[in-house]
This record gives C-alpha cells, sequence and structure tokens, in this order.
C-alpha cells in the first residue's frame, strides 16, 4: 500500500474505486448495445473517407445519413460499405461519392457474410490503423530523442480563429516555454454534428477543429520542437456531437492531448448523455491506441457548483472517469483527469484546502498526468490580483506533482490571451516550478491538521456520493443535478436522434483490434 | 541614483484638483502619471525601444519611459512604460445613462413586488446565441447567486427559469410565450468580432416581429455590456461587470411598477 502524506485511507479510496467500477460497468452494458451517427462516421473515416461534396458536406455525412434514410444505420456503415466495395469494385471514398451524386444505393446490395466484407476492408482498415500507429511511433521516437519539458508540462492555449495565425502564436508559446499548446475551438463547434473540412481562418473564441488545422498545426509544432529542442505536445478537444470523429482525426495527424469527456458535454453543452456516452467510449478506445493523453472536464464542475462544498463531486467523478477510460482500454498513463483550483479567495485558509486536495487527487490517481484547472470563476479583471492568484495556483501544482498545468492567465475575463499575457504567465510558473521545486519533498502535513482533515472529508464525501449513485446509475445521478448543480434530463438534449441500436449484422473491427489483443 | 529612477527634476503645475481639467493620478495631483503595456511586432534594440517611447508620445504621454522590454518571441517585443498625461477631461459635464431604480434587498424588493404588483413576476433568462458561457446568467438567476448576493431564484416573488447556454433566439422567445414571461434576461459573455452584439440585436428584431417587444421588460448582462449600449440596441438596461442580482431585480420590480402606472 502506498503512503499517504495526508493519512488518507486507502482502503475507502479501493472501495470507491470498486463502487465507480461498478457504476462504469452499468454504462458500459448500455453502451454496448447502441451506436450512434458520430461512430458511424469515424468509421467512414478510417475506411478512408474523406472530403466534403459540392455543397461542403463532408462525405461521411453523406454516406452516414444516406444509409440512416434507409433505415439502416443500426446495421453500421461497416457493413452496407462492406458489401458495396464486394458489389462494385470501388473503394469506400469513390463509394461515397457515388452515393452523393445519388447514382448508388449501398443499402439495396446483395448481402454479404461477415467474414467476406472483412476481408473485402481489410486493406483500408489496415492502412488507417498503420497510419495511426505511425503517428504514434513518431511521438515516441521524438520523446526518446529530443525529450520534453518537465512536469507539470505547462499548457497554454492559442485562440485567434485563424489557424494560420495561431501557428505564430503557438510556436511563440513554444519559445517561451510552454510544453502543450492546445488549439481553442470556435465557440459552438461542439454542438455542430459535422466536422467542418480544410484549413480554417475564421471563428468567434477559436479556431475550428478540422483534419487539415490539426496538420497544419501539429507540422508547425514540429518544427518548433526541434528548434526548441523538446517535444511540443498538440492539444484538441474531442467532445461535443463529433467525439469519436475528432479523435480519429487526432489519431491521423498525430495529436497529443485531447479534451474528452462525455461528463463535460452533457452538463455544460446540454448534450443528450445516451448519445455522448457511447461516442466517448469508441472516442476513448482510439485515444488509448494513439497514444494521446485524454482531459476530464470535472474542473468546470466547481465553475457552476462551490469549490468548497462540492469538491467532493468532483473526485466522484473523476473516479468514474478513470474507470469509463479503463473500459475503453486507455491505460492510466493517459488519464489527464481534472480538478481545479476554484476556491473564493476571500476564503480563509483557502490555499490549505487547495492543497489538500491537489495532494489527495495526486495520491488517489499516481500514475496520471492529472489536468490542474488555474482559478477562472474568480478572475475579475483585477489582473494584478490575478496574477497572485495565479501565482498561489502555481505554487500549489510544483509542490503536489501535478501533471498538465493550464496556466493561468492575468486577462483571464477580459479577453483571449495575448502573446504577452501568455509570455508573463510562463514566467510566473517557471520562477515558482523553479524556486519550489523540492519542497514536496520537504515538508509533511501535520497529524489532524487543516490539510490532513480536509482530504479525509473528501474522500469520505466522495465514496458516499458514489455509494448513492450505484443504487440509482450515472443517467439518474445525472438526472438529480448531482454533478456541477446541474440537471439534465435522460431524452433529453442534443443528438438524441442520433442513437441507434446495433443490429445483427452489426460490424466493428476497430474496437477489439484497437483495445488490442485482437487482430482482423 | 543612476541610471534616471528618479526624476529630480522640478516640476512646475498646479497642484490643486480641478475637476474641469480631470487627469490621472500617481503621487502628485495632476501629474497624469500612467502605466501601461504593449507589445510591438520588432525585435527588441535600441531603435525599438525609441519607437515605444514615440508612440506613447503620440498616445499624449510627456516624458515616456521604458521601464522594462523583453523581446517575447522573434520579431515580438513587449515594453512597460509609463508616461504623464497631457490629456485632461472635463468631469464636471460627464453624463452616463444609468439604471436609476432605487437598490433594495431581497425582502425589500419582494415585499414591494406584493405592494405594488400583487403577484410573482415570470422571469426567464438565458445566456443565447453560441455563449457557452453560464457564470453571468447563473450568477444573476440560481438560487446560490454570487459573491453573497442571493440569485433571482431565491426571491419569493420571481418566477425564475434560467434556460442555461447556448439557447437559440427562437427557443427563447418560444419560452417566454410558454410561461408568459414579463421579463427576458439575456447574458453574453462572448464578445469576439461582437458576436454579442448580432445576437443581442437578433433578439430585440424576432420579438419585434412576433408583436412582443412592448409587452415584455428586456434585459442584458454581460461583462463588456452597459446600460448605454443596451438601449441603444433597443434592450429596456444593461448591467455590466459589478452588478449583482438585487440591482436586476430591484430594476424589474421597479420598472414593472412604473408600466402597470403608466397603463392605469
Amino acid at each position: 500500500m502506498q503512503k499517504s502524506k495526508l493519512g488518507i485511507d486507502f482502503g475507502k479510496v479501493e472501495r470507491a474505486r470498486s463502487v465507480a467500477r461498478n457504476i462504469a460497468l452499468d454504462v458500459q452494458v448500455f453502451v454496448d448495445k447502441y451506436t450512434t451517427v458520430a461512430v458511424e462516421r469515424t468509421l467512414c473515416r478510417l475506411l478512408g473517407i474523406d472530403g466534403v461534396n459540392k455543397d461542403e458536406a463532408p462525405l461521411p455525412n453523406i454516406v452516414v445519413d444516406h444509409i440512416r434514410r434507409n433505415n439502416g444505420l443500426g446495421e453500421g456503415v461497416m457493413f452496407w460499405l462492406g458489401n458495396a466495395v464486394i458489389e462494385t469494385g470501388l473503394s469506400p471514398q469513390q463509394i461515397a461519392e457515388e452515393i452523393d451524386s445519388g447514382k448508388l444505393d449501398i443499402t439495396r446490395l446483395k448481402i454479404h457474410s461477415e467474414e467476406a466484407i472483412l476481408t473485402a476492408l481489410k486493406p483500408w482498415i489496415e492502412a488507417s490503423l498503420n497510419r495511426i500507429k505511425e503517428r504514434r511511433e513518431r511521438r515516441e521516437k521524438y520523446l526518446s530523442t529530443i525529450g520534453e519539458g518537465p512536469r507539470p508540462y505547462i499548457y497554454v492555449i492559442v485562440a485567434t480563429g485563424n489557424i494560420y495565425e495561431d501557428v505564430v502564436q503557438a510556436q511563440a508559446a513554444a519559445r517561451q516555454g510552454a510544453d502543450i499548446i492546445a488549439v481553442i475551438r470556435t465557440t459552438g463547434q461542439s454542438l455542430l454534428d459535422y466536422v467542418p473540412f480544410g484549413a480554417t481562418t475564421e471563428g468567434f473564441g477559436g479556431t475550428y477543429a478540422t483534419q487539415e488545422n490539426f496538420r497544419i498545426m501539429r507540422t508547425a509544432l514540429d518544427e518548433v520542437s526541434e528548434e526548441v529542442g523538446r517535444y511540443i505536445r498538440l492539444c484538441n478537444y474531442c467532445s461535443g456531437l463529433c467525439m469519436p470523429e475528432i479523435a480519429v482525426m487526432g489519431a491521423l495527424e498525430g495529436l497529443d492531448v485531447m479534451l474528452n469527456d462525455a461528463l463535460y458535454g452533457i452538463l455544460f453543452r446540454d448534450i443528450n448523455m445516451q448519445r455522448t456516452l457511447v461516442d466517448q467510449y469508441f472516442s476513448r478506445i482510439i485515444n488509448g491506441f494513439a497514444g494521446v493523453i485524454i482531459n476530464t472536464g470535472e474542473d468546470n464542475y466547481l465553475t457552476t457548483a462551490d469549490g468548497f462544498d462540492e469538491a467532493h463531486t468532483v473526485l466522484a467523478s473523476d473516479l468514474i472517469n478513470e474507470q469509463l477510460a479503463l473500459l475503453a482500454g486507455l491505460p492510466e498513463e493517459q488519464m489527464g483527469l481534472g480538478h481545479a483550483f476554484e476556491l473564493n479567495p476571500e476564503l480563509e485558509n483557502g490555499f490549505l484546502y487547495e492543497l489538500a486536495q491537489a495532494q489527495m487527487t495526486r495520491e488517489i490517481f499516481p500514475k496520471a498526468p492529472l489536468k490542474y484547472m488555474p482559478p477562472t470563476k474568480f478572475m475579475t479583471g483585477n489582473i494584478f490580483r490575478g496574477h497572485i492568484q495565479d501565482a498561489l495556483f502555481n505554487a500549489v501544482s510544483i509542490w503536489t506533482g501535478q501533471g498538465i498545468q493550464l496556466l493561468g492567465m492575468l486577462t483571464e475575463a477580459i479577453h483571449t490571451p495575448f502573446m504577452s499575457d501568455r509570455y508573463l504567465s510562463i514566467e510566473n510558473a517557471r520562477y515558482i516550478f523553479s524556486n519550489m521545486k523540492n519542497i514536496g519533498d520537504e515538508v509533511e502535513f501535520k497529524e489532524d491538521g487543516i490539510i490532513r482533515n480536509r482530504a479525509k472529508f473528501v474522500v469520505e464525501r466522495a465514496l458516499s456520493l458514489l455509494e448513492n449513485m450505484e443504487k440509482e446509475g450515472l443517467f439518474t445521478a445525472l438526472e438529480k443535478g448531482l454533478f456541477a448543480d446541474v440537471k439534465r434530463p435522460r431524452n433529453g438534449g442534443k443528438g438524441l436522434d442520433g442513437v441507434a441500436r446495433k443490429e445483427n449484422n452489426y460490424i466493428n473491427p476497430f474496437i477489439a483490434i484497437m483495445k488490442g489483443g485482437s487482430s482482423l | 541614483m543612476s541610471g534616471g529612477l528618479y526624476s529630480t527634476e522640478s516640476r512646475e503645475f498646479d497642484k490643486t484638483l480641478d475637476l474641469t481639467q480631470l487627469k490621472p493620478y500617481g503621487d502628485t495631483m495632476n501629474d497624469g502619471k500612467t502605466q501601461l503595456s504593449f507589445t510591438l511586432p520588432v525585435s527588441a534594440s535600441d531603435e525599438a525601444t525609441e519607437a515605444a517611447k514615440q508612440l506613447m508620445k503620440k498616445m499624449g504621454f510627456e516624458n515616456p519611459q521604458v521601464v522594462f522590454f523583453k523581446e517575447l518571441a522573434p520579431g515580438f517585443t513587449f515594453f512597460n512604460c509609463y508616461g504623464n498625461s497631457v490629456h485632461a477631461v472635463d468631469y464636471t459635464v460627464i453624463h452616463v445613462p444609468k439604471v436609476t431604480s432605487t437598490k433594495m434587498d431581497m425582502q425589500e424588493t419582494d415585499d414591494f413586488i406584493k405592494e405594488n404588483i400583487g403577484r410573482k413576476i415570470v422571469v426567464i433568462g438565458a445566456s443565447t446565441g453560441t455563449d457557452a458561457h453560464t457564470v453571468g446568467i447563473d450568477a444573476i438567476m440560481n438560487m446560490k447567486g454570487y459573491a453573497g448576493h442571493y440569485g433571482l431564484e431565491r426571491y419569493e416573488m420571481f418566477d425564475a427559469l434560467n434556460m442555461g447556454s447556448q439557447v437559440l433566439n427562437e427557443d427563447f422567445i418560444a419560452k417566454a410565450i410558454e410561461l408568459k414571461a414579463d421579463v427576458l434576461l439575456v447574458s453574453q459573455t462572448v464578445t469576439q468580432k461582437d458576436v454579442h452584439i448580432k445576437n443581442l440585436i437578433e433578439l430585440v428584431e424576432l420579438l419585434e416581429a412576433e408583436g412582443m417587444r412592448d409587452k415584455v421588460i428586456l434585459v442584458c448582462g454581460g461583462p463588456r455590456l452597459s446600460h448605454e449600449l443596451a438601449k441603444e440596441l433597443g434592450y429596456d438596461a444593461g448591467f455590466g461587470m459589478n452588478a449583482y442580482a438585487d440591482d436586476v431585480a430591484s430594476y424589474i420590480a421597479s420598472e414593472m411598477a412604473n408600466r402597470i402606472k403608466h397603463k392605469d
């Protein structure tokens, strides 16, 4: 048993973990029975279908809408496309184009066996698996040659709306010391039920996630990684209605980190819970296979709910997210579970509580590259105080060994970061990370003191919350508003009409292959 | 002391406060001292520093000083600067349109509504359009409120519904009709490329098309909004930073009472 600086009762933690496991398994029973339009479009992309038609509609959408119109969604695109490849001798891409021009109805062709279908699709399946593997190996090669920055990785955002301007900002940030560049998505993209195509130069508060934008940015970061002698990771967002599709685009283009959290979408984007939990499963399988670190969004709970009263909901959700990720074959080393520094600055001893919660999270998830979020809710526009809040946040992070440090910006709540804001924030973090480097090895926490008692209290409350949830299940818990003070109905929200029960002929060989232990 | 950190130059200027000639204050009345920082898209050099100083002169600063500079990335240099503003404004003639209701606390507002309106006021609120930020509307509406100011949900005399974020204007209006809302609250946080302005105008236009504009109290809020801008866009009131639920509640209650009076 590991030693705790906080005197955490790991027996209780293990109990909480096994309850979270049951909650996750209950979700998985549901997930296994369903597919979604987004999952099917992902499979189109994995079979090499890409591009848009003359109305700018992505071909994966054309194909999936086609089978849906013909009531064939539940059989899955692989079944229909496999038959079509056998019957027409065309490639999946050519078939998509034929469907678009109205010349082909792939739901009216002769049916072949699953074995024949998989054999017919094998070249495309292997091609995409190999490309993802190559991308993963390319990252691993960089990490073993030029290396990476020390943890916590310094994570900053770019958000100009124009991918080419983002490149300028991202390269500058890397030269200033950033380890992870996140390209914020344009507001509203999470609610689009398609992924735009090509390089984009306009967005609100961010830049569209497109495969071409991923490629442009990854290429630019490779260039700057070699220049600065450390591998710079690229982060994007596979959340929202296109979760697995964006995961596969990221996998194909060598992205390194992905926001990937159904709970976040349900609570904060009002995405239907059935839809997004099915989408999440496949997206996490892809992220796991591609070596992508996922980030979860628990930190956001505290932007709506109180950071002191609701700290245990963050831990409970992290435990559930950990189990959901394990079920998708995603290893702990790729779990950037989220938590945050969001206590009210007016709270006496707030720093001690933050320290307790961060250390507790570290000890409960020892292998995970925890994603630690900066103060946002109590950033006021007083940039001078904000810079100090961020400094305290940085101190807690180096003290407790966090994995990914979402840098706070002094201008949070004012504008998307200026180049100079990023510089000041990186300087702040580097100063503190160096100045306090080994403080965590030197300082122990007093028995029965404020810090130990806080951790104990949060663990106990998380356990009792999970035990309550186990009885009714995750769906009901979300309906009751147990997370973030937000209530979401099981059949409400966006995207439910894109969910279908899997039928008899349904095939998705990627699940088994990507989770390991299986080949074609 | 070297390096010119402290100016020994004697400065002769009038040190009395004259509100018709209002200037920034550093440590002496009318010194005009201002701090600012900016980045110039050139590499760090003597010429870049000189450019920063010249720019400050053009902005209206005497004695411009670059106290710190740093090349952020090749071709970009950050400056921290001080200068003395030569400009002044006449404070005595300034007029800023504001929400003029008297501010009441929760109990006073509830009592005021019982007395003057005699029924619950139906309020719906949302962060509309693509805006995903709920922090503003939550602060005003949710039970818990913000910074100790309880939200409208906690008021006895408000029937408050917070629809959350990314609510389409059309859906917002449909809900207003369904609930016979007296008041619509719109929160806008994202302001990049003026997306909030377009969205706020669209709501007014849709309400006019439905013939509803005059039947509701229409209020917007957000960190970059002001009452003046709100009026310009066709809203009854706008609330910016540092406005809390009690400001909004007091305004709504007195505006409702006014409207009832004018009808009679």
